[in-house]
């Protein structure tokens, strides 16, 4: 073995393990308990699943076979369901461009403004769906706008936040290269920053989309448009086989955007 | 030791004018914090010459060549450059001054994803202030054919519509010097643009630089770690040692051995004396 490693101080060694402070310690502890009080605070009781369960067998014989006749109504609310998640996705897209920009510390013209920016995009994306739903359906009415409104919203927050960190994550030399040869800020921000950051542009875009699709599903539910109010219904009119079917469609749009989204995903990245 | 009062070359005049003498620094100081980058640096390049900058990592060498088109700015002193005085410009001023000065970095610096043409296209963004010099698919005809004779210049002509992510380092440095010529520059800085290459690529490029300088009158300061370019691609090679400028020679009378006291940390230089 070599010389210098053996005359190497053995006691040099750090220990195998931190010992963790006693601010560290207290905070785990802290941290157990919470998550075992928790459990208790979630109402989780394994005798009430229990009982459930033959509930859950009878439901899910009653849903089978799925019942086809109405497929063809079904199959317009499906449309309706993916168009109103396209649509909202492509607006919110098209808001979350300038607002991501304003919103990353790479292209935001003022601190107040990225500030400002930061703070929409949070907004957005905290406030839950449902929540948006509710108040566009009181605003604008029942129906698919106002679904569609909400989508838009949800997107403005999710890629808000994701674009604005594409365009932080850029390489710096570039930047300096065209600075260096006199190019404005805006030239810099088109001509690097946007073809720069278009691989996050399109995972954000079509994760949102994917995103969109599933939030659309439950938007029905408080009246703002899509497939879920006819889930809503037929569940309500004890028509499980019929609800069954509905369930599958969107399990089966939900699958056909995310394969198709992969797959887009794939040849843009290339 | 104190920094070498104003040089010039063999063959420059005894009163620079701009044309003779593109570039001028005074008493040029910069400090980040408490570290002193450059001290009282002064010296002066006469027109369509080529100068190496040697000196040991951190001895102010890139932040020299960046604060004369204020990349850093610097803390005191004078630069002219191109008959400008830079440190007194406005942003629409520096920025006119800036698209008549080449850069060349030790990384590429280009634009990823985006094809050769368009990057080498980047290079009329100072002097075209238009969206169409963004991507080559917008640009007028003589200006996609101007980029397309820069990327000629250096090779690779045949590379115009190959992103560059797929292109070799050797061959994005020259896309990069292709994006420098599409200025039409006047001086172009070179900041160890051999640095990330291999020996022979590295070859390859300072070649290209040294012929494409010389052919276009361009003033070129380059600097480098290869001893053996700094006095085969030079005209005058420039020594700095801890912000210090500290030798100031023409190639002609230095060898490698000259210039390898720069990289001995500890010994005290007497080349500029």
């Amino acid at each position: 073995m070599n010389q210098a490693v053996l005359a190497t101080n053995p006691s040099n060694l750090p220990s195998r393990f931190e010992r963790p402070g006693i601010l560290s310690l207290f905070l785990t502890l802290i941290t157990v308990w919470f998550v075992a009080y928790s459990f208790q605070g979630a109402g989780i009781s394994l005798s009430e699943l229990a009982t459930g369960f033959p509930e859950m067998i009878s439901l899910l014989s009653q849903m089978l076979p799925p019942d086809t006749s109405r497929l063809p109504r079904i199959g317009w609310s499906l449309l309706e369901t993916f168009q109103m998640a396209l649509v909202g996705t492509v607006i919110g897209i098209i808001v979350s461009f300038p607002l991501a920009a304003l919103a990353s510390r790479a292209t935001s013209p003022h601190p107040v403004v990225y500030q400002l920016a930061r703070a929409i995009v949070s907004l957005f994306r905290t406030v839950p769906d449902l929540v948006w739903a509710l108040f566009f359906v009181a605003t604008v009415g029942l129906g698919p706008f106002a679904g569609t409104l909400t989508l838009a919203v949800d997107t403005i927050g999710f890629c808000g936040r994701f674009f604005a960190e594409g365009m932080e994550e850029v390489e710096k030399g570039p930047r300096e290269a065209l600075t260096a040869l006199g190019a404005s800020r805006t030239g810099i921000f088109f001509s690097f920053i946007v073809p720069a950051s278009l691989p996050s542009f399109i995972t954000s875009s079509l994760f949102s989309l994917e995103k969109a699709v599933r939030s659309s599903v439950v938007l029905g539910l408080v009246g703002a448009g899509g497939i879920g109010i006819e889930l809503k219904v037929a569940m309500d009119m004890f028509r499980y086989s019929e609800a069954a079917m509905i369930i599958l469609c969107i399990f089966a749009l939900v699958i056909l955007v995310e394969r198709v989204s992969s797959r887009a995903r794939k040849k843009l990245l290339e | 030791m104190s920094a070498v009062a104003s040089m010039q070359s063999p063959t420059s005049s005894p009163e620079p004018t701009q044309k003779s003498t593109p570039i001028i620094i005074d008493g040029l100081r910069k400090s980040f914090g408490p570290n002193v980058i450059l001290t009282d640096v002064t010296l002066s390049v006469t027109a369509g010459s080529a100068v190496a900058l040697v000196g040991s990592n951190g001895s102010g060498k890139s932040t020299l060549l960046r604060c004369l088109v204020r990349l850093i700015e610097p803390d005191s002193g004078s630069i002219s450059l191109l008959g400008d005085d830079v440190l007194s410009l406005n942003r629409a001023a520096l920025k006119r001054l800036r698209s008549r000065v080449g850069f060349v970095f030790q990384k590429h610096n280009l634009v990823p994803r985006l094809s050769a043409l368009t990057n080498v296209l980047h290079g009329a963004q100072g002097k075209v202030p238009s969206p169409r010099v963004w991507f080559q698919g917008l640009a007028p005809q003589h200006l996609r054919e101007r980029a397309l004779a820069c990327l000629n210049e250096v090779g690779l002509a045949d590379f115009a519509s190959r992103p560059v992510d797929r292109l070799s380092g050797g061959q994005s440095q020259r896309v990069a010097i292709a994006r420098a010529l599409m200025q039409e520059p006047e001086i172009i800085l070179a900041d160890e643009p051999v640095a990330s290459l291999d020996p022979e690529a590295g070859e390859q490029i300072m070649e290209l630089l040294a012929r494409l300088a010389r052919d276009n009158g361009i003033s070129l300061i380059f600097s480098t770690h290869h001893l053996e370019h700094a006095i085969e691609y030079s005209e005058r090679v420039i020594g700095l040692r801890k912000g210090v400028l500290e030798l100031d020679k023409p190639n002609t009378e230095l060898t490698t051995s000259d210039l390898r006291s720069f990289y001995e940390p500890s010994r005290v230089s007497n080349e500029s004396e």
